[in-house]
């Protein structure tokens, strides 16, 4: 019969719709504000004995909380708060009961119920414009890490040929190194070295006024050095957000060479940018003899105000870099004095003997490296202000303590000034080193008090919006207005549904993608209900103008909705961060909208109206049509 | 109710187009658009003052202490603070600008949000919304192009093109502020206008095969009338909402909601006018949306 769905089609839409229900349901409780804790090495971890002193001393300052638990088997800890007002002043006075052994972290606890939690649903995540927080953008310096790489490449020849006692000038000659010989022997037995340390090089030989060979380094080296370090720097990031103690952090690559940071609840940017930002990039090497040749040794500044104006000549040759320290430690020696106890990884253990092993009673440098900006003003033509920031790296030398014997994969650092400056160069250490320098690009910070302020904006108006929207509906299309309605609430729903499902994250702009899709959802079920109209004005019986209303528009719709899903994928490609957050909302609620408009609203129609004689359709004042259209519809409507 | 003859004032509405274009390339040719941090970079502070802040102490506290070229502006009340500082100033330079305030001041002063954007991003921006525009558009004139039929995709386009540029001029001459939400907000409306659009063609293909006895210009406006009903609607109900969105949504959102306000009442005029016009334009017959024989034996079997 005409305008009947058949039961199983009615039960599939009545289930889409529960389950659109059950999977949108986390997002109605609000989370608790709490704090998160735990130990910053594993040595510390949180147990009952913990739990009550974090009890007691919040009590003590009169701050009402409750469900402490332990999470993580006993790595962290968790306590919900009363109010979020008191958030801040319970994370100060928790960091000042456990001491600098433990990380205190705002963070909200989501309230859902095991009902919920056991069917695998969970709340929308919220973004840092609603949750409040630092979003940083980083680039990796690319150019560095392959100058780096270069290095590398030219001082292993180096060590190689004076190993094998040839006797050559080895220099860096932009992508290549150039190296020149007494003899054509020597050349050839230099050519197959190299080529049995670095098979990756390219090699060449020259026949000019001497003897050289060159070792060209390729795109494809380049390029596997260039995502090397940006992998690295990455781990390294994560690493470091650890040592923050943020309850959800993101860390993501972003394109070629950047690195997106999100720390939600963090307050304190300057500290967030001192710990990501710092290359605690070290490189250790050999005190210069006094009678070395310039071109071998380089000198620099002592870093530390205690040593101030005093410098140091190192040998240009680098042992090993910050990348092969895999762990470090401050701690304090038999004396009392701080010191560092360094851990390298295989290889950094196998130059580090190799170099330390001729060399015991020499003194070895360790040269501290940060990145810093040189700004400087130009004009240009048209007589404007060009602001040239160059970035380079500054080094400095943290110590240069004697080589007591042979150092192997472990060995410590003694000499330094203070035992805070042994923790913080611990600290830096043990979070790994940046395979290459690293700038921040963009910053954002939301305080939690805008974060709110932006929820309370966009329900408001979220609520505004739709209650306009439905009172028009209802008094322009009457029933099948209220069925509109009802269809509009199930999308809602559904984009709700379908968002936590994603584990989507929930921005500004993406509640703005709601709102807006509000408006345009009922774009399907006005063209429906438009035609519908045309067909009763043509003539149609009732129930025939509900069919073929419903199958002419459907075309329509899908092609505009088609196109407009083609530029939210464009939006989501190419956009970042909040713009990302629109598109999909506005991609998800597209393809909601069309299932609760074509296939929702006709099963609520049907229901209402099929299958039976009306007399009447409430769908708002039909406009009788002008003459010249009134020629009978295709042959499909008399279905 | 008498149907409208649209397309009688079809060189009335080129007329206005052409006014509002050329307004729009004047503007934008001298005076640009007013970036916002997200494309200049810089810094930007939003200070929230515990009683009224006084902008006048606030900068002069910054010119002495040697902030030069940092805007103080009020933001929503007299108690948010809006400072921008260019972009010469690192990242670092904003926490400590506002340690300056705090130590200036007895009040109390929250930090609302601070944004820090580096030179290469704002310019990378530039490009990357520029493609994004390009490419919707190209990807807009393939798919209709291939649904439809050329014609029609070609006055899609210069529809979405229309609507964009008067969208860019609006912000152009108002100097309200252009940033990545506004830009979002047009990509949007290319979007919606979009949906506008081909809703309208759609209705003119199916005239077009199904009147016979009418010259192509008399079946635009019967479609037109057809569809303006089902076309003002879905605009009001779209524009009650962003308008709900522009009052209640607060200032990150405002101009997000006022590009798509314009963005929507352009589309849906450029839905009615430029993109039929530029149909006509493109003499636009019935030939070129006749369904080929094949399909037409098995109507029957292709009805859902």
């Amino acid at each position: 019969m005409l305008n009947r769905y058949p039961i199983w089609k009615n039960l599939f839409i009545a289930l889409i719709v529960a389950m659109g229900f059950y999977y949108a349901s986390p997002n109605l409780y609000a989370p608790d504000p709490a704090l998160q804790f735990g130990g910053t090495s594993s040595a510390q971890g949180v147990d009952e004995a913990t739990m009550a002193r974090v009890s007691r001393a919040l009590s003590a300052s009169g701050v009402g909380h409750f469900g402490q638990e332990i999470q993580d088997s006993g790595k962290t800890g968790l306590v919900r708060l009363d109010s979020r007002d008191q958030q801040l002043k319970a994370q100060s006075i928790l960091q000042r009961e456990l001491g600098d052994g433990y990380v205190v972290a705002l963070n909200l606890a989501p309230t859902t119920p095991d009902w919920l939690l056991n069917g695998g649903a969970q709340p929308m995540k919220l973004g840092l414009d609603l949750s409040g927080g630092v979003h940083f953008k980083l680039e990796v310096d690319v150019d560095a890490a392959t100058v780096r790489k270069l290095e590398q490449y030219e001082s292993g020849i180096k060590r190689r040929l004076r190993e094998k006692r040839i006797r050559g000038r080895v220099a860096l000659e932009g992508r290549r190194i150039g190296m020149t010989f007494r003899s054509e022997e020597d050349r050839e037995v230099a050519r197959s070295e190299v080529r049995d340390l670095y098979p990756e090089l390219l090699l060449d030989r020259v026949d000019a006024e001497t003897v050289q060979l060159f070792a060209e380094v390729t795109d494809a080296t380049i390029a596997e050095g260039v995502e090397y370090a940006v992998a690295q720097n990455l781990t390294t990031l994560r690493n470091r957000v650890n040592e923050l103690g943020v309850s959800e952090p993101l860390v993501q690559r972003q394109g070629k060479n950047r690195i997106v940071v999100e720390l939600p609840g963090i307050q304190d940017t300057a500290e967030a940018k001192r710990i990501l930002g710092k290359v605690a990039n070290l490189e250790f090497r050999l005190v210069a003899e006094t009678n070395a040749p310039i071109s071998e040794r380089q000198r620099f500044d002592y870093r530390g105000e205690a040593r101030q104006g005093m410098t140091e000549w190192l040998e240009r040759e680098i042992i090993i870099t910050g990348e092969r320290v895999s762990n470090a430690a401050a701690s304090f020696d038999q004396n009392g004095q701080p010191n560092v106890q360094i851990t390298l990884d295989g290889e950094g253990g196998m130059l580090m003997s190799r170099a330390t092993r001729a060399n015991v009673k020499r003194r070895m440098g360790v040269l501290f490296i940060e990145r810093k900006f040189r700004t400087s003003y130009d004009t240009d033509e048209n007589g404007e202000t060009v602001i040239n920031r160059q970035p380079y790296d500054e080094k400095k030398v943290l110590t240069a303590p004697v080589i007591q014997s042979a150092l192997g994969a472990q060995f410590q650092i003694t000499g330094l000034d203070s035992p805070a400056e042994a923790s913080e160069l611990a600290l830096m250490l043990r979070a790994g080193a940046l395979a290459a320098p690293i700038s921040f690009v963009e910053e954002r910070t939301v305080g939690p008090s805008l974060g709110a302020e932006n929820i309370e904006l966009g329900v408001k108006s979220l609520q505004l919006g739709l209650t306009l929207v439905v009172l028009f509906m209802m008094l322009y299309y009457r029933v099948f207005g209220v069925i509109a309605v009802v269809a509009l609430t199930a999308n809602l729903v559904l984009l709700v549904a379908v968002m936590s499902l994603l584990s989507a994250t929930l921005t500004l702009p993406g509640i703005a993608g709601i709102v807006l899709t509000v408006g345009m959802a009922v774009d399907a079920n006005v063209l429906i209900f438009a035609r519908i109209r045309e067909e009763i004005a043509a003539g149609s019986s009732n129930q025939l103008a509900i069919h073929s209303g419903f199958q002419r528009a459907v075309t329509t719709i899908l092609d505009a909705n088609i196109t407009t899903l083609i530029v939210a994928v464009i939006l989501y490609a190419v956009g970042t961060g909040p713009i990302k957050g629109f598109a999909v909302t506005l991609s998800v609620g597209i393809i909601t909208s069309m299932f609760t408009a074509i296939l929702g609203t006709r099963a609520l129609v049907n229901l209402a109206y099929g299958g039976r004689r009306v007399e009447r359709l409430s769908i708002g004042r039909v406009k009788m049509k002008p003459a010249v259209t009134t020629a009978p519809t295709n042959a499909e409507s008399t279905v | 109710m008498k149907p409208i003859a649209f397309m009688r004032g079809r060189f009335i509405a080129a007329t206005i187009s052409g006014l509002l274009l050329t307004g729009t390339l004047v503007s934008l040719g001298l005076q640009q658009l007013n970036w916002g941090l997200d494309f200049t970079g810089g810094t930007l502070i939003e200070l929230n003052y515990e009683r009224s802040a006084d902008l006048g102490a606030i900068r002069d506290e910054l010119a002495t202490e040697g902030y030069d070229g940092a805007l103080v502006v009020s933001f929503g009340s007299d108690r948010d603070v809006l400072v921008r500082l260019p972009i010469s100033y690192s990242d670092a330079e904003g926490t400590r600008m506002v340690d300056v305030l705090r130590a200036s001041t007895s009040q109390e002063v929250t930090l609302q949000r601070m944004e820090f954007v580096g030179p290469q991003v704002g310019d990378e921006l530039r490009e990357q919304g520029g493609l994004a525009m390009l490419l919707a558009l190209g990807l807009v004139l393939i798919y209709v192009g291939f649904r439809f039929q050329l014609k029609f995709a070609m006055g899609a386009v210069i529809a979405l093109a229309h609507d964009v540029l008067i969208i860019l001029g609006f912000f152009s001459i108002t100097r309200l502020e252009f940033d990545l939400s506004v830009l979002a907000a047009i990509l949007a409306v290319i979007g919606y206008s979009l949906n506008d659009t081909i809703v309208v063609s759609d209705r003119i293909r199916e005239n077009l095969r199904k009147i016979r006895k009418m010259s192509p210009l008399g079946v635009i406006d019967v479609s037109l009338n057809e569809t303006l009903g089902r076309t003002l609607v879905t605009s009001l109900t779209t524009m009650l909402v962003l308008t709900s969105l522009a009052i209640l949504g607060g200032d990150m959102i405002f101009g997000f909601a006022v590009a798509l306000l314009v963005g929507v009442s352009v589309g849906t005029y450029s839905s009615i006018y430029v993109a039929s016009t530029s149909l006509l334009a493109l003499g636009v017959t019935k030939e070129d949306v006749a369904i080929p024989v094949k399909e037409g034996e098995d109507q029957d079997a292709i009805a859902p």
